[in-house]
């Protein structure tokens, strides 16, 4: 009788786990559809409006870094170095080929561009550093990040007929008529077009969930898991660890190289700066990721939304805005993860889905 | 020729030998115990053999092949099987799930299959609870997933890292029998025990290690009986 129960309490997480995927897309599709109707009907400000996008691009990083932290089970704070890299790459692609292409298509393939360029970066660092075991790719990817931010900062870009031209020192001459800037040291890369809106970037949001919700279900998933689970059993059964952890992990950057891409073709003038790409705003994707649950990719896309728009609405509240968004941090972390409320919530539960039953 | 063959097998963590040059051979069909006190130099050695150790020198020949620069993951393929020391089994995992996670190597559905109703026939405790959490099983319960997901992989030979730590005698029984049983099935088993008078008892023959050698070996019934063992191991 015992046992029974216990069967058909396991068989409801299995399916609980699979209403919950479905879920995370329906809350994704609610929310725009909500934002929708709000800006058709006028009903928003228009800088409630600017914020939206950035707010979709950092749950879409967390998603990324969600991977990595919640499914890997490896600490990376340089997620905003892959955005970093997703944002230049693309927008030269889109500066380059401004004329060339139709709009779509352009931001398609800057797309793609700034996600492979992503990746690589991802794989680069993964090769030598996920061997090890250990705080080593927190490390790693935190210089990582900010090498890479004052790399571009001080990188001058351009190309003419003589060819391309680069410093990392002062400013390139290039030839007047057929010359063009693309890199423009702390200038940073102007004149994007700004092909990235809301919708398009809800679209990135709900592929990037599809990825990553269908890799958790697949052999791959599980084998990712065994190795965050136990390392050395998941080798004893035969799964190629390193593999699996680079695997991983190059998938993770991609995910951030296309929240950057959405980054950088939403403002024409992007920057290298601390604010945009530095170390606090890897911090910032963390505190999305472990405030909205560890492996919970539902709760990292809630928590981006809500931390990301919490400090900009309490703006009338002037001092008392950031002593407010403190106090939510502290009661989300008590609400996810303070053994005690969590017994009281799955206890909750239970009493709904008896209630339910009968 | 020996299903497996180690040959003058050194490894060291940094500066520190933990085996200075061992041999030994494990024969097809056989059940070889490896006993020795903590420190000795078992684990290292089955970790070694498994490839999650890179040995210093010497060679390690499983069907006359050299396999000690092998990654691990490719070992289990060629057919040899580790259940690690301390019962690793993937916790937020349901039973079935970690047994499925044991066949991984492996491709063909039918034979997963049979495999499986193979093992629940062997581990019916774990038939039971097929849709339990393995972290919450019970010590016996959780070595016996851990043996269960081992044979998953359909193994010629397994290696197996003290079976009977932190059980109680009782289960320590049951544990040692269900290793005779699989042996029966045709499975080599390399045994590493600190339970001495357990493993000397199923075994077919044992090698002593002491301090990263290989001190002693023989049938597993002389050394049973052997005054210096009795001594040493046995607490008598």
């Amino acid at each position: 009788m015992k046992d029974e129960n216990k069967k058909s309490k396991m068989l409801s997480i299995v399916k609980e786990k699979k209403a919950s995927d479905i879920s995370t897309y329906i809350i994704v599709a609610t929310a725009w559809a909500v934002f929708e109707i709000l800006i058709a009907n006028g009903m928003i400000s228009s800088h409630m409006k600017g914020l939206l996008v950035p707010m979709v691009y950092y749950a879409i990083a967390a998603v990324g870094l969600n991977l990595c932290v919640g499914i890997l089970g490896e600490l990376s704070i340089g997620h905003a170095g892959f955005m970093c890299v997703g944002a230049f790459t693309s927008v030269m692609f889109s500066n380059i080929f401004a004329e060339t292409f139709p709009a779509p298509v352009r931001f398609f393939l800057a797309m793609m561009c700034g996600i492979a360029f992503a990746a690589l970066f991802g794989f680069l660092i993964g090769i030598p550093v996920l061997r090890l075991n250990g705080d080593y790719l927190a490390i790693v990817t935190l210089a990582f990040g900010e090498i890479i931010k004052n790399v571009i900062n001080a990188l001058y870009l351009g190309y003419d007929k003589e060819g391309v031209h680069a410093s990392l020192s002062a400013p390139v001459v290039l030839d007047a008529e057929t010359g063009k800037m693309l890199i423009n040291g702390p200038l940073g890369v102007t004149g994007t077009p700004r092909d990235a809106n809301f919708s398009v970037s809800i679209v990135v949001l709900l592929i990037s969930l599809f990825i990553v919700q269908n890799l958790m279900k697949s052999r791959d998933g599980r084998a990712i898991m065994a190795i965050r689970d136990n390392r050395i059993a998941a080798e004893s059964i035969g799964i190629n660890v390193t593999k699996f952890k680079i695997y991983a992990f190059t998938i993770s950057a991609a995910i951030a190289g296309a929240a950057g891409v959405l980054f950088g073709h939403s403002i024409s003038t992007l920057q290298s700066t601390s604010g945009n790409f530095g170390y606090n705003i890897s911090i910032l994707i963390l505190v999305y990721v472990v405030l909205g649950g560890i492996g919970n990719i539902k709760g990292s896309i809630i928590a981006a939304a809500v931390l990301y728009l919490l400090p900009e609405l309490l703006r009338g509240l002037s001092s008392y805005r950031m002593l407010i968004y403190s106090i939510v941090l502290i009661v989300m972390m008590l609400f996810n993860w303070a053994p005690s409320v969590r017994d009281f919530r799955s206890s909750m539960w239970m009493k709904i889905r008896r209630r339910k039953e009968n | 020729m020996a299903l497996l063959e180690i040959k003058d097998l050194t490894v060291s963590y940094g500066m520190i030998a933990a085996l200075k040059g061992i041999s030994f051979e494990v024969e097809k069909g056989e059940i070889v115990a490896l006993i020795g006190a903590n420190g000795a130099g078992k684990t290292t050695t089955l970790h070694t053999i498994s490839g999650l150790l890179k040995p210093k020198s010497g060679q390690i020949l499983y069907k006359g092949n050299d396999i000690s620069k092998v990654p691990g993951h490719k070992i289990v393929q060629m057919g040899m099987a580790h259940v690690p020391e301390g019962r690793r089994v993937f916790p937020d995992m349901t039973v079935a799930q970690n047994l499925s996670m044991g066949a991984y190597t492996r491709r063909n559905k039918k034979e997963i299959a049979d495999n499986l109703a193979n093992v629940y026939e062997q581990f019916p405790r774990l038939c039971e609870r097929q849709n339990q959490l393995a972290g919450t099983l019970s010590g016996g319960e959780q070595q016996m997933l851990a043996m269960g997901r081992a044979l998953m992989s359909q193994p010629e030979i397994i290696l197996m890292d003290e079976p009977s730590m932190g059980l109680s005698p009782l289960l320590v029984n049951e544990i040692f029998s269900i290793i005779e049983k699989v042996h029966q099935n045709g499975v080599t088993v390399l045994l590493v025990e600190q339970n001495a008078k357990k493993a000397l008892s199923i075994a077919d023959r044992a090698y002593v290690l002491e301090t990263g050698n290989v001190i002693m070996e023989g049938k597993a019934s002389d050394l049973l009986n052997d005054e210096k063992i009795h001594k040493a191991y046995l607490g008598e």
